[in-house]
């Protein structure tokens, strides 16, 4: 099948645990891959450390495996040096907005044109269960044997306030819209965000009694629902899904490149 | 005349599939049991509607559809 044709197959089966979401979000960002045809020499797949991180392994691309809470910014030297690569992050909770909070931030001001992938599990899965910044309040972690009093980022909304270009969500039970999401992401110029809400049915779900994978995908069914759509204004809990934003405006390689000129003329004269 | 997609095979990977059950959950046409070894195997293969639902699920990558077109009845 296509998915196979983009993955280091002597690395499978993966370390991933049973039923742990990271693997669907793989399955469907191949897809996208494989839809828009992009061939595996112009992707790079750069990514921290996690649980999610390991996925850079796992792909049949470019790929540098970096060091946690830092893949923005080695993917920002990436693209600088090659702009016309499509450069893809993928990140965990923890990795992209605990430690990696600041990068994330000021890649969104940025507008670099780069995918960022937010496999938000909600908890450290790789250290065995600390909370992070997106477990939010009354979650049992190991480190918060009381539950967690901290309240929760809004992924989203952090990165539409810190002027991401492209800003979309979903889960790993909706999994043609991973599929669609990513594609879109990829192929806009500029920063995109894409949260995609996963399972670590290891930790949080075990620790917070949540039952199995399944279980856990059906929370994502039952409590999600389209951005703008009439059940969220009946029922506010609803987390929303789909693109938040879809901004045409400069990336910054293009300013960047519109710089050089400008000081290259500057010389010539 | 409208195309409706039969199944022509369904693969599995045993030493890939690590038995969480998610495809069987989701099936919505209850082809997919685990068998004795905890691994996902297909039980009713004739009632398979070819959604694929179960192949983009897997976390493993352990499951592959191979549609056959026909012409329908
Ligand atoms: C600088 C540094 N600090 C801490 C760690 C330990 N560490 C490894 S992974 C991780 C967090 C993993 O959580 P997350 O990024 O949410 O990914 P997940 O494993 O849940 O997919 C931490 C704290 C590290 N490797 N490097
Ligand atoms: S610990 Fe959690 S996040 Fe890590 S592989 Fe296992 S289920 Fe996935
Ligand atoms: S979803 Fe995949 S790994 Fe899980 S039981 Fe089914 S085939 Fe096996
Ligand atoms: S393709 Fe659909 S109907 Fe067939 S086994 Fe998979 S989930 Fe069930």
């Amino acid at each position: 099948m296509a998915v196979h044709n983009y993955i280091r197959q002597r690395f499978f089966p993966h370390l991933w645990c049973p039923g742990c979401g990271h693997g669907t979000i793989l399955n469907n960002m191949l897809r996208a891959v494989d839809e828009l045809g992009i061939s595996k020499n112009d992707l790079v797949m750069v990514s921290g450390i996690g649980c999610s991180s390991r996925i850079s392994g796992y792909v049949d691309f470019h790929s540098l495996h970096t060091i946690h809470g830092r893949a923005l910014a080695y993917a920002t030297g990436v693209k600088m040096s090659q702009p016309r690569l499509n450069v893809l992050i993928p990140m965990g909770d923890g990795d992209a907005l605990a430690i990696g909070g600041n990068h994330f931030i000021h890649a969104c001001r940025r507008n670099m044109d780069l995918t960022a992938i937010i496999m938000n599990n909600r908890i450290y899965g790789m250290t065995g269960g600390q909370f992070s910044p997106l477990s939010g309040e009354g979650i049992l972690c190991t480190t918060a044997p009381q539950l967690t009093i901290d309240r929760s980022f809004d992924t989203v909304e952090l990165a539409l306030a810190s002027g991401a270009s492209f800003v979309a969500r979903t889960t790993s039970f909706h999994v043609r819209e991973i599929t669609k999401l990513i594609a879109r992401a990829i192929q806009h110029k500029g920063f995109s965000v894409v949260e995609i809400l996963s399972q670590c049915p290891t930790h949080f779900g075990r620790k917070n009694k949540l039952g199995d994978a399944s279980n856990m995908l059906e929370f994502f069914k039952k409590n999600t629902t389209p951005f703008g759509s009439k059940a969220k204004q009946d029922n506010p809990e609803l987390i929303e899904r789909g693109i938040f934003r879809e901004l045409d405006i400069p990336d910054y390689c293009a300013d960047y490149e519109r710089t050089i000129q400008k000081a290259q003329k500057g010389k010539s004269s | 005349m409208k195309k409706q997609k039969k199944l022509k095979e369904y693969r599995i990977n045993r030493e890939w599939c690590k038995g969480c059950g998610i495809c069987v959950h989701f099936c919505p046409k209850d082809v997919l049991e685990l068998d004795q070894d905890g691994k996902s195997s297909v039980i009713r293969p004739d009632d398979c509607i070819v959604c694929g639902f179960c192949e983009r699920l897997c976390p493993d990558l352990a499951i592959t559809i191979i549609p056959e077109e026909q012409e329908a009845a």
